[in-house]
């Protein structure tokens, strides 16, 4: 036990004096969730935009002066004709045009049917988007303030859109990717690479004649990373639910049971990919080609796994971060039990115990 | 002083398939002494220094190390040995406390016993100043001088060093002899493989090893005499010269 803690300091020394990867390993998914969260969070105010009315009615001239009163928008300048508003754009002035149709408040109190068009400047999808759904919202609202009033009369259609859905649903599809994916990083890279460098350095023949048992040297190994996995998964989960409201509605314990079980698969993938190399470079581009690309493209993190190419489809079912992924997200957010999961748990597991089984035969082919 | 060999080789047998890798090999090596095992790359050297060590079974024969059976009793052969290789073993992001501590450890020594003798060395060294400068900061034969204390520093019965002055300076390797001669002197059994020949003159006694099996051993001295050879090296060519 005494040469066991010998061993496990000196991992740990080893992993914390490299202190540059112990920041990027923390760095990583705390910028990816701030980036992310930056998009989702910025209330984009005071953005130019440039209005062509024709009519200036009551009508028109309330909903103008709703909208820029938002304090989301403000009025760049006012465009006499459509042949303009292309201009704007490509000086790149202002990010959206309103242009009301000809004698707009007319036609609504007719008819209760006029129509607003909006036209944004989409080289900028996400802000497009978002200043689209901003004004969409205040016109709702103000037919829906002129309906409870009753200065109008007529029935309305209320288009019941859940504004900035899209984004809040991706934010929460990021924070158990970037769990997958920093997991995946610490466990089978830098394990991998670890080993593979005391491979390298000549130093592996020396633990081996050392009185350390193999089982001991191995679980030295990867006791380490398995610490940082851990403590990187739950500050990523606890950046994700404090700053950027992602929601933890399942079992925490379940949460991090998932979390143990694909850190322990991704270190036997890690210690697999070590007896299979010699040096570190090779195992870290088996880990990158191999592990890291498929993690981000085939686990659904970043594209839906039904949108894939039915080979890759087939293909990402060997792929243990798509079942990691999957088991995650329906704890996080929508807070199933055990009961929901067990599929993916018994998929993971049954990996496990066949990366140990591949990884404890590679290890004695080589020692004998 | 103690007159059992402290390795005993008998008819050692290692095959892998139909490769024969060491054949019929058969020597004994006293306390105490500088034994040198020479031959080219592939002749089997490290074969046979891997069973010695404990890291592989033979096929076949009666081998003890420190007076432990090679087939039944590794884990106590792990203990009583110390070991080098050719490649650089410190861990050169550590600091020279920092891996003496750790090579204490993993050999079983009491935190007061690595303290006192982590002191003794890097006094003896004069290197005390240095004691947290991590070891890439050091030159590379001081790197080697440290190994060499580091895989003595539990006290082995043994310590095998498999080509341990490859890519240092001579000067440096004139000192690193000095090292041994302390160790063996202080009776541990000092196992050495080199392919510097002119290493082989410092050896008590030197085995030669061609194509698996030991075309000869004695002392050095000897040696050049029965080949009526100038130096080992020539020994060596004239040897392989005649099996050819």
């Amino acid at each position: 036990m005494k040469r066991f803690k010998a061993f496990i300091i000196k991992e740990f020394r080893h992993m914390l004096r490299d202190y540059r990867t112990v920041l990027i390993i923390f760095g990583i998914p705390i910028v990816q969730l701030m980036l992310f969260g930056h998009v989702i969070t910025t209330e984009i105010k005071n953005a130019p935009i440039a209005i062509l009315d024709p009519s200036k009615d009551e009508i028109s001239v309330a909903v103008t002066n709703k909208i820029l009163s938002s304090g989301y928008f403000r009025l760049d300048r006012e465009v006499q004709s459509v042949s303009q508003i292309e201009t704007l754009f490509k000086k790149g002035k202002i990010k959206l045009v309103l242009v009301f149709e000809e004698k707009f408040g007319e036609k609504f109190q007719k008819s209760g049917n006029a129509a607003i068009q909006i036209v944004t400047d989409a080289s900028d999808p996400n802000t497009a988007a978002i200043l689209e759904n901003y004004i969409r919202g205040i016109v709702n609202d103000y037919l829906f303030e002129q309906l409870q009033t009753g200065i109008i009369k007529m029935s309305l259609t209320v288009e019941h859109r859940m504004f900035y859905n899209e984004e809040l649903r991706s934010a929460n599809m990021f924070v158990p990717g970037t769990i997958v994916l920093i997991l995946m990083l610490i466990s089978a890279l830098m394990t991998s690479v670890s080993i593979t460098r005391e491979k390298e350095l000549g130093t592996m023949e020396v633990l081996l004649v050392s009185p350390l048992k193999p089982i001991q040297i191995i679980l030295g190994k990867v006791i380490p990373y398995l610490t940082l996995a851990f403590l990187s998964a739950v500050v990523i989960i606890g950046v994700g639910f404090f700053v950027f409201h992602v929601p933890v509605r399942g079992s925490i314990f379940l949460i991090f049971g998932l979390c143990l079980l694909f850190i322990l698969l991704a270190l036997t993938i890690g210690i697999t990919i070590s007896t299979v190399t010699k040096t570190q470079q090779a195992a870290m581009i088996i880990s990158l080609a191999g592990l890291m690309l498929p993690t981000i493209l085939l686990s659904g993190f970043i594209f839906p796994i039904e949108n894939l190419p039915r080979v890759l489809q087939y293909l990402s079912i060997i792929m243990p971060p798509r079942w990691f992924l999957v088991a995650l997200k329906d704890v996080m957010l929508k807070g199933v039990g055990i009961g929901y999961i067990w599929k993916e748990m018994v998929i993971l597991t049954v990996m496990l115990f066949g990366f140990i089984m591949l990884s404890l035969k590679k290890f004695q082919i080589r020692l004998s | 002083m103690d007159k059992t060999p402290v390795i005993q080789v008998k008819n050692m047998y290692k095959r892998f398939g139909n490769f024969i890798a060491n054949e019929d090999l058969n020597f004994t090596v006293d306390r105490g002494e500088i034994f040198g095992f020479l031959g080219a790359n592939g002749a089997g050297k490290t074969t046979a220094i891997k069973i010695l060590c404990g890291l592989s079974k033979p096929s076949s024969g009666n081998i003890s190390v420190a007076g432990y059976d090679v087939y039944s009793q590794t884990e106590l052969i792990k203990r009583s040995i110390g070991y080098m290789s050719q490649k650089f073993s410190l861990y050169s992001d550590l600091t020279i406390t920092e891996n003496i501590r750790f090579y204490g450890g993993i050999y079983g020594l009491s935190k007061e016993k690595i303290r006192e003798r982590t002191t003794e060395l890097l006094e003896q060294f004069g290197l005390l100043e240095y004691k947290d400068s991590l070891i890439s900061s050091l030159p590379l034969g001081w790197r080697q001088k440290l190994a060499f204390s580091v895989a003595v520093f539990h006290h082995p019965a043994i310590v095998f060093l498999d080509e341990p002055t490859s890519g240092v300076d001579p000067i440096t390797r004139r000192q690193f002899w000095e090292l041994i001669y302390d160790a063996a002197s202080r009776g541990i059994t000092v196992f050495v493989t080199t392919h510097y020949m002119d290493e082989a003159e410092y050896c008590n006694r030197v085995c030669i090893m061609h194509e698996s099996r030991i075309v000869a051993m004695d002392q050095p001295r000897k040696l050049k005499e029965l080949y009526n050879a100038q130096s080992i090296y020539d020994v060596f060519l004239k040897i392989v010269r005649e099996k050819l």
